[in-house]
């Protein structure tokens, strides 16, 4: 589903890459060695170079929003641009928010909450429903269990595992081998600048 | 003219420099380590108004249209460095100065030529004894303005720049994510022009009418050419902020909806 080519960015590269629909890539390596930047460069979000396409339609030939929208990234520590939850959910059908709220044990009040008031959790599993509201086809993930509970990560787990079989592709960076091991259907270790197959 | 203008002498600025040894006593007695920058300061500014006046009083008997736009052109360039010294986080490759200096000469320029032309209407309409002076207060009042607003968005953008980049990931414009700060640092470049304005005759009596008053002009018509000057300055604060401000956003972007905070270095 995803293609990437060649990409390359300061100190990455060449990066070649596929990521299939419902398969979960789990991305370890050293802290420092470029996990984020590789997934930031993924979604055009730095500048970088490399031929990148998504069901066969060329990164280049899109508007980067419109890429992004289909190939989301969701940082570590997010930032919220409004001071409740809700604007950050505007234009989104209701009823699917909703539903990833619960799925991520979060009541539907919760779009009436303050930022400024919400746990490190919190604020994770809303990023990671914010992103989900939009159906992307591939999601990339930076740490997403890293501020949950125990409880809560394994719903986090249990989430993307669901998406995986409803059929999006994710990457995902994590530091626990563990849950690499349980969740990645493949894994992958990121280290000199490029990337190595674990073998399974 | 209904006053009398009443002439200084060498007498009269050495007994207003007593307050200046005054100042300089408080900083010594209070240990206050300013008695050299005062000092230095209250020199440049001597020397460098006995220099300004002697240039102007060269070209305003020349009145020619080259000098008076070399002197205009010199005083575009030295306000556009102004702008620039003023920022803690500078474009990279020139490009502050730049876009302060552009905004300047357009804001600056087509004001002053506007109100040369149909307001004030001075012949030659270029006469520098109107051209220059006028210039001058506009580009005073927009540099400020400019500052300020390139000042408040790159400092911005940069403190919010997770949540631009929460916007981007989502799939939103690089325009609509950075709108709310383009628009909060027009209004920090505009603010010192509104708050002038609201004061002015209140709280404040403005340079220029002060400076007209003294010289012996009706106070009447002293405030027509102020309202007339303070008119000027909010349009070309506004058109200079607006100019400034909008191509820092762009610089601070590219075409792929990026944020290119990488395009800042701090000073």
């Amino acid at each position: 589903m995803l293609s990437v080519r060649n990409l390359k960015r300061l100190s990455i590269g060449p990066i070649d890459l596929d990521v299939a629909g419902g398969e979960i890539i789990a991305l370890t390596g050293p802290s420092g060695a470029g996990k984020s930047l590789l997934l930031r460069a993924i979604a055009d979000l730095d500048p970088n170079e490399g031929d990148l396409s998504l069901l066969g339609n060329d990164r280049d030939a899109m508007d980067a929003p419109d890429w992004r929208k289909q190939v989301m990234y969701v940082p570590a520590h997010t930032g919220w641009w409004a001071d409740t939850v809700e604007p950050h959910f505007a234009g989104l059908e209701r009823a699917r928010v909703k539903d990833t709220l619960h799925r991520l044990n979060l009541e539907s009040t919760a779009l009436g909450w303050q930022i400024a008031n919400l746990s490190t959790g919190e604020r994770q599993r809303l990023a990671l429903a914010r992103a989900l509201a939009h159906a992307p086809k591939i999601l990339l993930l930076d740490e997403p269990t890293s501020g949950l509970d125990s409880d809560n990560a394994a719903r986090a787990e249990k989430l993307i595992t669901d998406i995986a079989q409803d059929g999006a592709g994710i990457v995902f960076v994590t530091h626990d081998a563990a849950q690499a091991e349980r969740l990645g259907t493949r894994r992958l270790y990121f280290y000199g600048g490029g990337l190595h197959e674990v073998a399974p | 003219m209904t006053g009398v203008y009443v002439q200084l002498g060498y007498i009269d600025l050495a007994i207003a420099s007593v307050l200046l040894l005054l100042a300089g006593g408080l900083s010594v007695a209070l240990n206050l380590g300013l008695e050299k920058s005062l000092g230095i300061a209250a020199l440049r500014t001597t020397v460098q108004l006995t220099l300004i006046g002697l240039v102007l009083k060269i070209l305003f008997e020349l009145v020619s249209p080259w000098w008076t736009g070399l002197a205009a052109l010199t005083m575009i360039l030295l306000a556009g460095r102004e702008v620039t010294a003023r920022q803690n986080l500078r474009l990279r490759g020139g490009w502050s100065y730049s876009i302060a200096t552009t905004a300047l000469i357009t804001a600056g320029g087509i004001v002053t030529i506007l109100a040369l032309t149909t307001a004030i209407r001075p012949e030659p309409w270029y006469d520098p004894r109107f051209a220059l002076p006028l210039l001058g207060m506009m580009l005073g009042n927009t540099l400020t303005g400019i500052s300020v607003g390139m000042e408040r968005l790159s400092a911005t953008l940069k403190r919010e720049k997770d949540a631009i980049e929460a916007r981007l990931v989502l799939g939103h414009t690089r325009r609509d994510a950075v709108r709310p700060y383009v628009r909060e640092a027009m209004r920090a470049g505009l603010m010192p022009i509104i708050n002038a304005m609201s004061a002015a005759g209140l709280i404040s009596l403005p340079g220029m009418m002060t400076g007209q008053i003294l010289a012996g002009v009706d106070p009447t018509e002293a405030v027509k050419y102020q309202i007339l000057i303070m008119f000027l300055l909010a349009g070309t604060t506004s058109i200079g902020a607006l100019m400034a401000v909008l191509a820092t956003s762009w610089r601070l972007g590219d075409e792929r909806d990026r944020l290119r905070l990488d395009r800042l270095r701090a000073r």
